[in-house]
């Protein structure tokens, strides 16, 4: 008997391809996770054996094919590295943090109207959430901002899930033009809960508008981890006047209670030193320093 | 060459790295007897009738025998007479107290040194690994299985003495290599992970399985292991980090010691190859005054920070073995007694200090002093990086999933027995945090008792 084996390998990829400038849909056979993961929860991968570990919202699972799917943007080495795999994952644990608050109170929410805002690939983890809140009659509306045109993805399938879609993007290449903060400051409509994920920036100022139209608010924290259990304390926040930790007690928060800013400084921890492994991996050998980052003459 | 008269009061002392070579790199720092060593400190045991050593030992190594077997030039006896008792002495032999253990009953420590049974066990692991006295001896299976959540040494101890025995046992482990605090906590300088992988590699070999990257209440639930296997052992240790609470302690640079530890050790943060970044400094303190501080300490030391302790007791009572605190000293780490920290001092949310007060020693009439705050004593200590040592408390992850009954986050046990039938449990999870062979026993003594349980 062994639990995380399909086939002969383990965590075989299925899929690890582009689907628009530097975002990656990854699918992968995890038996163990599919069968027991909720929207809202993450895992933690590892795409080799001196690889970082990387949290990563799940996008879907599926429990007929043992499929578990997550859509990553490459932003520096680790991620990068694991847009070059091919055949199998070094490592994957989870379903790790707690199943989406309105997920879980979803017979409590009858009738109710839920926005969400996402940005970038913060639409990958919403997608899912919005698909189970509509197949159970509830009013779902996604605001979805984007760079440009070419990083728009998901569109068709959004339709689906959604009663209203709004895509913008900040260059007005496709939908409107401006900040997802400039159509959510348009609604006309009551909203009982705003669901926002994205870019810490973006879910700081939706929840400041939120705050003033008077709309509970969820964010969903992805802040630097190791193990994901509890175990570093890495990924600490302050949530109200509490230090919380976004894997055990998230990765879910109220947004009017989050200190941002605390959390913008905290992402920029290992920026440097990130910054020139990146580097060093995108350009390889041929890397001789100019990045002003790294110790090469 | 030893001095004959000396050997019979002096220890034989073990040679270890040298300190400017060894604050470079993480390298093992003691570096073991060789046989004549070994042999002239085999010699000074007295093969004691009622030997108190073995009282000493949690585990109960028949100590003497073994010791004399070295001195018959036997080791692949010596090592079957600490095999009965201890399936990793390699392990033991480097991270046990033995101090304050086996060695602090000897009586040839009332005038002058104890035995150096620790160095001496180690000497007989490390010999059988080189020659390879230890054949795995597969038993058939009984058609019985069990399933331990925790590789740690714990659920090691656990796993070695059931499939010995003839248990199908599966350990769950939810990193990617096993050995738990071995592995993320304790330094390679310290315990080697070539010692921990050759273990676990003889564990396998026995026919133990473990499945990596599963989180126990999580990817899957107590109730479902319990339709799979016959017995549970739970031995999911003390994983998670106290912070003081203090004002400023989410600041960039603040850290706690598990998550510097296991950046490094784990994750490989100070080899180039490893893509996991460590912070950098120049200038760390560490807060705490037991081994983990020490292995932080000495771990960012390795990686050519200044590196102060600050501790809020003196010398006289830290909990720190008495081997990592001279190691420490001798590596140039500073030591700060009798400070409490206040308040971590930022800018632009970057460590630059830390505000401390001063503490004074207080006799309570306790066996450990306790101590207070000098009035009017607070300064500051300037510092970029600062890593909390405080201890850890046992994860809440599993027992959230299941009917198991705690109190204070620790299982309730009635010797390895939890609340729930057919579900054991031992070590840290039940103690808090405590010692890698008191894990070990415990983990000994709940394969017994599942053995009885499942007979």
């Amino acid at each position: 008997m062994c639990y995380n084996l399909v086939g002969d390998i383990m965590y075989k990829v299925v899929k690890n391809e582009c689907i628009k400038n530097d975002i990656y849909l990854l699918e992968v056979e995890a038996p163990l996770i599919v069968k027991s993961c909720l929207p809202g929860q993450f895992v933690i991968v590892m795409a080799s054996e001196t690889g970082e570990k990387i949290p990563l919202t799940i996008y879907k699972c599926d429990d007929r094919t043992n499929i578990l799917s997550m859509i990553y943007q490459v932003v520096g080495a680790s991620t990068l590295e694991l847009s070059r795999i091919t055949n199998e994952l070094y490592s994957i644990v989870g379903p790790l943090g707690n199943p989406s608050e309105l997920i879980k109170n979803v017979d409590n929410l009858k009738y109710a109207s839920i926005l969400f805002v996402a940005g970038g690939i913060g639409i990958a983890p919403i997608a899912p959430q919005a698909e189970y809140l509509k197949k159970h009659d509830i009013n779902v509306d996604i605001i979805y901002g984007a760079k440009n045109k070419d990083s728009v993805i998901l569109e068709d399938e959004l339709k689906s899930i959604c009663d209203k879609l709004t895509i913008t993007t900040d260059d007005g290449s496709y939908g409107e033009k401006g900040l997802v903060t400039d159509i959510l400051k348009m609604q006309t409509k009551k909203y009982d809960y705003c669901v926002a994920i994205g870019p810490l920036v973006m879910m700081k100022f939706v929840s400041l508008e939120t705050k003033n139209m008077g709309i509970k608010t969820i964010v969903s924290m992805n802040p630097i981890m190791i193990d994901g259990t509890g175990m570093c304390g890495a990924c600490r926040l302050i949530v109200g006047d509490e230090i919380k930790f976004a894997c055990v007690d998230g990765p879910e928060f109220d947004g009017h209670k989050v200190d941002f800013d605390l959390a913008i400084e905290r992402l920029k921890t290992y920026k440097t030193i990130e910054g020139q492994k990146y580097l060093e991996m995108l350009e390889g050998d041929t890397h001789h320093g100019g990045c002003g980052e790294c110790n090469h003459e | 060459m030893v001095d004959v008269g000396s050997v019979i009061m002096n220890k034989v002392v073990m040679r270890s790295l040298d300190k400017d070579i060894r604050v470079n790199n993480f390298e093992e720092v003691n570096l073991g007897y060789n046989h004549e060593e070994a042999k002239l400190e085999a010699e000074r045991c007295l093969n004691c009738p009622n030997p108190r050593c073995v009282t000493g030992c949690p585990i109960n190594i028949q100590i003497p025998k073994f010791i004399n077997a070295i001195k018959e030039n036997n080791l692949e006896l010596a090592y079957e007479i600490i095999s009965e008792d201890n399936l990793f002495p390699g392990i033991c032999g480097r991270v046990c107290p033995q101090e304050k253990q086996c060695e602090s009953k000897c009586v040839k420590g009332f005038k002058g040194d104890a035995i150096s049974i620790g160095s001496l066990e180690r000497y007989v692991a490390d010999e059988a690994r080189r020659n390879n006295f230890r054949k795995a001896v597969k038993k058939d299976s009984i058609g019985k299985s069990v399933a331990v959540i925790g590789s740690g040494p714990s659920g090691l101890a656990c796993a070695a003495l059931l499939q010995s025995n003839g248990y199908d046992t599966t350990v769950f482990e939810a990193f990617h290599k096993a050995g738990g605090v071995l592995t993320y906590g304790i330094p390679n300088f310290r315990l080697p992970e070539d010692i921990i992988s050759s273990e676990i590699k003889n564990l396998e070999e026995l026919g133990v399985k473990i499945e990596y990257n599963v989180v126990v209440g999580k990817s899957i639930t107590i109730d479902e292991l319990k339709e799979r296997h016959d017995a549970i052992y739970i031995a999911t240790g003390a994983g998670l980090p106290k912070f003081m609470g203090i004002r400023n302690e989410c600041a960039n640079g603040v850290f706690s010691a598990n998550e510097i530890l296991t950046r490094i050790n784990l994750m490989g943060a100070y080899n180039k190859n490893s893509k996991t970044p460590i912070y950098e400094a120049k200038n760390a303190i560490v807060v705490g005054g037991g081994n983990v501080a020490m292995d932080a300490a000495r771990s960012l030391r390795r990686l050519g920070m200044n590196v102060t302790i600050c501790y809020r007791r003196s010398r006289d009572e830290m909990p720190a073995r008495l081997e990592e605190v001279n190691h420490a000293y001798e590596e140039g780490i500073n030591f700060t007694y009798l400070v409490n920290p206040k308040e971590i001092i930022v800018e632009d949310n970057k460590v630059t200090g830390i505000k401390v007060v001063d503490m004074e020693l207080i006799d309570t009439g306790e066996s450990r002093k306790s101590v207070r705050e000098i009035n009017g004593s607070v300064h500051d200590i300037s510092c970029d990086m600062v890593v909390m040592a405080l201890g850890t408390t046992p994860n809440p992850t599993l027992l959230k999933t299941s009917k198991i009954k705690t109190k204070d986050n620790l299982i309730i046990v009635d010797g390895t027995k939890t609340s729930e039938d057919s579900i054991f449990a031992g070590g840290d999870a039940v103690t808090g945090a405590a010692t890698v062979i008191l894990a070990m026993e415990a983990g000994k003594k709940a394969a017994h008792e599942i053995i009885e349980y499942l007979k």
